[in-house]
């Protein structure tokens, strides 16, 4: 029983009977400590992938298992983080990174009594994606990438075994967006986190991950499945590698397969 | 500190006059004097008789002479309009919160609400008094009808435009809906209350002194209408020019309350 999370054959529809099916006979297995991404043409079924593995959305049909307990309601064993950062501009950038464990059943109790131990964990953080000293600054204050990087300490503060990415980086410029790929790497590698990105990106999609789904167009299904091969810790310089290439470029071929097909 | 004060009175005259004024800081004073000025002048030219419009300066004698009336007038209204305000910011942050809690609360009483703004208060005044008797109480509840409404609609917009992702990302935490309200609704929504104070404080002094207008003993709008009765033009115009200096201070006394509570609003992209 290796797998973190596991769906089997789900259908998801929004708005009642005759509303939209998202996702249909959707199976997917990501095992602990992997690193998976999900990718697919737009608007079929990712973020809906990720509000059913957070149990967010209970599904019509089939099931969805996380650590080994099919989901019911939120599970709080998540991180989550989305291209828009969220964060709460009347808190300081510390005060939002604190904000689960202030929500987290296990840890809202022991919130006031060991104050200083979390303060501690969270500087950690800030210092391990580069925000180090930045912590009393409020959210307006940093720049769209730093932002970004503090909603990822945010996902990470109350330690979940599971970090559902998605597309957390869409709206930054090239060089955060790389600089930002090599943060996370790390922190998988560090921490490990069993971490899902839903990304639009092939690259980062090749580049971080160590499994890959295709999506069909909604409703969206995992139409096909890769073991990214490349050797970790991997270098920004894979990325020129005809291998790499060879790879992005057969994933963009399934892509548009899928999207003529809807 | 001392290096600027000598720099100062070293050189007391390098800047012309001119350059020293802030004008921007002056600008309400220079305008509000020109805006008088600009009155002054039309009744003199325009050969105006005081009963149509009185000059400024005629209305100024007139506040020195019904110095007494005026003042107590002038403390009454100000007590109406600020207990009928008071009570429609205790009632406009509770039905806003309630209202701002649910969709099916929002879009039950959405259009209630609506409805009982449409209304123009000054209709309501008669049954006031008929409930209650003329003079203070119906002055009261007629500012507390009337400025309560922006509150609740704005205290319920702040609540209700949560973004979707903030609070998924609680919600996959297990958040209640109370977390959820506590930690963002109502920190989120207390910029646009305390922006809604400014509008509310507005309409109250319109609440207060129509039913004082219609229904009262006491008050600036009866002062105002017992004068016009009496074709006393000039104290008609003194009342509003209270009025105006009342609304002015209360304005921005709400302007500064809100710059001190929500400061951070302003400076974040929620400022809008
Ligand atoms: N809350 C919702 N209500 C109704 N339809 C929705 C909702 N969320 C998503 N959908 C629909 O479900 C489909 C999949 O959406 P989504 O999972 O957000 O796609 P993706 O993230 O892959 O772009 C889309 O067609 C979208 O319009
Ligand atoms: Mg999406």
């Amino acid at each position: 029983m290796s797998h973190l999370v596991s769906i089997d054959n789900v259908d998801m529809r929004y708005g009642g009977a005759d509303g939209t099916l998202a996702v249909s006979g959707l199976t997917m297995r990501v095992d602990k400590g992997e690193f998976a991404a999900v990718v697919g043409p737009s608007g079929c079924g990712k973020s809906t992938l990720m509000k059913l593995v957070t149990g967010l959305h209970i599904p019509q049909a089939g099931v969805v298992i996380v650590a080994g307990q099919q989901v019911t309601k939120p599970v709080s064993i998540v991180g989550m983080a989305f291209q828009n950062p969220t964060m709460l501009p009347w808190r300081t950038t510390l005060e939002n990174i604190l904000l689960p464990l202030e929500i987290v059943e296990r840890h809202r109790h022991r919130l006031r009594a060991n104050k200083k131990e979390y303060i501690e964990k969270a500087e950690n953080l800030l210092e391990i994606v580069g925000l180090k000293g930045v912590g009393s600054k409020f959210p307006w204050q940093l720049s769209g990438g730093m932002q970004q990087r503090a909603n990822l300490c945010r996902a990470l503060i109350h330690e979940p075994e599971l970090l559902m990415l998605d597309e957390p980086f869409g709206a930054l410029d090239a060089f955060t967006r790389e600089e930002l790929w090599c943060v996370i790497r790390d922190l998988h590698a560090a921490q490990g986190v069993t971490i899902v990105l839903v990304t639009h990106d092939l690259r980062e999609a090749v580049f971080l991950a160590d499994r890959i789904f295709v999506m069909s167009a909604r409703p969206g299904k995992v139409v096909k499945e890769h073991t990214v091969p490349f050797e970790r810790p991997r270098d920004l310089e894979l990325m020129y590698e005809t291998a790499f290439n060879d790879m992005v470029h057969v994933l963009h071929g399934e892509i548009a397969k899928a999207r003529v097909v809807a | 500190m001392t290096m600027a004060m000598q720099n100062r009175a070293a050189k007391p005259s390098t800047k012309p006059l001119m350059q020293r004024i802030n004008w921007v800081r002056a600008a309400p004073f220079l305008y509000t004097l020109g805006l008088f000025v600009i009155w002054e002048l039309s009744v003199i030219v325009f050969a105006l008789p005081q009963t149509l419009l009185p000059a400024p300066t005629r209305v100024f004698e007139a506040i020195v002479q019904y110095w007494s009336p005026i003042w107590k007038n002038s403390l009454q209204t100000l007590y109406t309009t600020t207990l009928g305000f008071l009570i429609a910011v205790v009632a406009g942050l509770g039905i806003g919160l309630f209202i701002g809690w649910s969709k099916t609360i929002y879009a039950g009483l959405y259009p209630l609400m609506i409805g009982f703004n449409a209304i123009p208060k000054v209709a309501l005044v008669p049954i006031l008094v008929i409930w209650f008797g003329i003079g203070t109480v119906p002055a009261v509840l007629t500012a507390f009808l009337i400025s309560f409404f922006p509150i609740v609609v704005n205290v319920a917009t702040g609540l209700a435009t949560i973004e979707p992702e903030t609070e998924d990302v609680l919600r996959a935490l297990g958040a209640r809906k109370i977390d959820i309200m506590l930690k963002v609704g109502i920190p989120r929504s207390m910029p646009y209350f305390f922006g809604s104070l400014k509008i509310a404080i507005t309409l109250a002094f319109v609440g207060s002194v129509v039913s004082e207008t219609v229904a009262s003993n006491y008050g600036l709008g009866n002062m105002m209408s017992s004068a016009q009765s009496q074709f006393n033009v000039p104290l008609v115009f003194a009342g509003l020019l209270m009025l105006a200096i009342e609304g002015i201070a209360m304005y921005a006394l709400m302007a500064f309350i809100e710059k001190r509570m929500t400061g951070w609003a302003h400076r974040s992209t929620m400022a809008n």
